[in-house]
């Protein structure tokens, strides 16, 4: 699996590392990461509805702190469960800026077996890096 | 980690760490506890209350609660008081969910009434109080109406039939910070919120109908002035807080106070997660204020949850929840920043006190607890894991040496990930139905990671919090039925 859950630290929350060899495919995984903390079997949820996700930010790390963000905002303020297949990143003049569709579907609890709820992206260790060719990004999660 | 050799034992349960432990200390840091749960502290207790230690305008010392473990910025457990002119605000020191607290509601049953009825009642709190991902509230509200309710709490409830007047007289703050502007919350956060009232969240919140047994009341004078009168008393407990409205103000604010912090205001930091301001600052005082919106929207939501306590105990029992004996003994606050008098260097000073994972715990006749409760101190709820029991305690006069703070529950010390490998949701119903309590979930694995080998030795952690003169013992009170998150 692309994501790990790391045991080590957090214990009351949830961390994850996600890897991939590029920066867009690491965004699909920590997105995906994030809603296996709430979601067991990510392939129930169903491609129903459509959400464009955009997000501007002057790093990386920003960038993916507010990406993450957008999963825990949707799934509380209309209830849906999302996750993004394709992610493009550019670098604008005002900095990075990323599109992607997300698609999913309303929270069900008769498919969906649900964990637990995600509150927050922490910045506590929160890191985006590249080393020896792969993209790793480490994320805390408030639980 | 070990514990710091540099740790200092001051008394039978507080420990000290000098300001020579790390560069920048302002003030010793504190932490409570007997020997054996201080060397039960995880690596981060101790670097974070130094940290802590270090933040502009602190006064006296960095504090850590018996229950303490590792959290973000401060140790969940951390109390530490600022200088309004000279210190800072700290979202870190609040936590993501704002006003997470505690209720307490006493009845007139007893624990042989309810027993026959235990399955059905819980099953109809289950059904009647949301809890889980994503849940919504049987309250719906416009976006506008949902901003009435950050400025006013629970005085809102009780305009609009969901309190009565003696719920908000034993909540602290009667229900409603003053100065709770909604101008200073982004719509992202109401949109968040504004479904969420009348909800349970998930993690470790949760109801309980609990028992307080003849043997388990340490202070029956004061258990009788609570409204613990009874043998076998059935009382509700449970624990929960701002949801998605609160984590949202604080993420907002992480990210504004980090911004200006190093940049304007010229503060440095040892971890982003202690990103703070000048109180005084306009995003201080923004801050406060969007911050007291959250803790006014929590209190709301246990009230609103408590309506739906009585009206279900209502229907169960076929009687009115007056004649049910169903009233609120109190309702706690955990995580918030809160300006209040203390006496700092022989003199009495306003102090911006943030308690995060700490429970207020005032003493005998101060001002600001109710008037019947007065001669003994404020009600403090413990709540345990959901398989040992939780407490009722009382504030004391030594309670001074904290800023009249104390703990809030029993502390994890095992990982969430580690409990779901030890643990199975299943035969954890199974085992806890062996043992006398009904349990209701919206996750089988978020139970799992709930189970009481998860968490401190709760009665350790009360008794610490006594031998250390920071609060009494009231009431034990042991789960019968229990709904979770």
């Amino acid at each position: 699996m692309p994501y790990t859950y790391l045991e080590d630290i957090a214990i009351a929350d949830i961390a994850f590392e996600a890897r991939a060899d590029t920066r867009e495919a690491l965004f699909v995984e920590a997105g995906d990461a994030l809603m296996n903390v709430m979601v067991e079997d990510l392939s129930a949820i169903r491609p129903a509805v459509r959400r464009g996700f955009r997000v501007e930010a002057g790093d990386l790390e920003r960038l993916l702190f507010d990406f993450l963000q957008l999963f825990i905002f949707f799934k509380d303020a209309e209830q849906l469960l999302l996750r993004v297949s394709a992610v493009a990143i550019a670098e604008e003049r005002q900095g990075l800026v990323l599109t992607a569709e997300a698609a999913g579907e309303k929270i069900d609890p008769h498919r969906h077996e649900l964990n637990a709820d995600v509150k927050a992206v922490t910045l506590h260790r929160f890191r985006v890096g590249h080393e020896a060719g792969v993209w790793k990004a480490t994320v805390v999660l408030d639980i | 980690m070990a514990v710091p050799s540099e740790l200092r034992q001051i008394s039978d349960a507080v420990w000290e760490l000098p300001v020579s432990w790390k560069q920048g200390m302002r003030v010793p840091a504190r932490f409570y506890g007997t020997q054996e749960l201080i060397e039960r502290f995880d690596d981060g207790v101790f670097a974070q209350a130094a940290n802590v230690a270090t933040l502009p305008g602190i006064r006296r010392y960095s504090y850590c609660m018996p229950d303490g473990h590792w959290g973000y910025g401060f140790p969940i457990g951390g109390v530490a008081a600022f200088d309004p002119d000279e210190g800072v605000i700290s979202p870190g020191g609040i936590g993501f969910d704002i006003n997470c607290g505690m209720r307490l509601v006493a009845t007139g049953l007893t624990y042989e009434e309810v027993k026959p009825h235990i399955q059905r009642l819980v099953d109809r709190l289950f059904e009647r109080i949301p809890s889980g991902v994503g849940s919504t509230g049987f309250v719906k509200l416009t976006e506008d109406e949902f901003l009435a309710v950050a400025e006013q709490g629970a005085r809102w409830c009780l305009r609009n039939g969901y309190a009565l007047p003696e719920d908000l007289e034993r909540t602290e703050e009667q229900g409603c910070m003053e100065g709770a502007d909604a101008e200073t919350v982004s719509h992202k956060a109401v949109q968040r919120g504004h479904s969420q009232i009348g909800t349970l969240g998930s993690g470790n919140h949760y109801l309980e109908v609990q028992v307080a047994r003849q043997e388990n009341i340490f202070h029956p004078e004061i258990a009788e002035a609570f409204g613990i009168t009874l043998p076998d008393q059935i009382v509700v407990m449970y624990h929960c807080g701002s949801r998605g409205f609160g984590h949202q103000i604080a993420t907002d604010y992480l990210h504004i106070l980090l911004d200006v912090m190093e940049r304007v205001y010229g503060i440095r930091i040892i971890d982003k997660e202690l990103a703070c301001a000048p109180f005084l600052s306009p995003e201080g005082q923004n801050y406060f204020s969007a911050m007291k919106c959250a803790v006014n929207m929590s209190f709301a939501n246990r009230q609103v949850i408590l309506h739906r306590v009585r009206e279900v105990f209502s229907d169960v029992f076929g009687r009115s929840p007056d004649d049910l004996g169903i009233r609120q003994i109190y309702d706690v606050t955990h995580n918030t920043a809160k300006l209040e008098d203390h006496l700092v260097d022989g003199r009495v000073q306003r102090v911006l006190i943030h308690r995060k994972g700490s429970t207020r715990a005032f003493g005998p006749g101060m001002e600001g607890i109710p008037e019947a409760y007065m001669p003994w101190g404020q009600p403090v709820i413990i709540g345990g894991s959901m398989e040992t029991g939780s407490y009722l305690l009382a504030g004391t006069k030594d309670g001074e040496q904290t800023f009249y703070s104390t703990a809030h529950g029993s502390g994890r010390v095992m990982s969430r990930h580690s409990a779901r490998k030890k643990y199975q949701g299943r035969k954890l119903i199974r085992d806890m139905l062996a043992h006398g309590i009904y349990v209701r979930t919206a996750s089988m694995r978020g139970l799992a990671e709930e189970a009481g080998g998860a968490y401190k030795d709760i009665d350790a952690v009360v008794r610490a919090t006594e031998l250390a003169g920071i609060s009494t013992r009231v009431a034990r009170f042991v789960p019968v039925g229990n709904i979770k998150g």
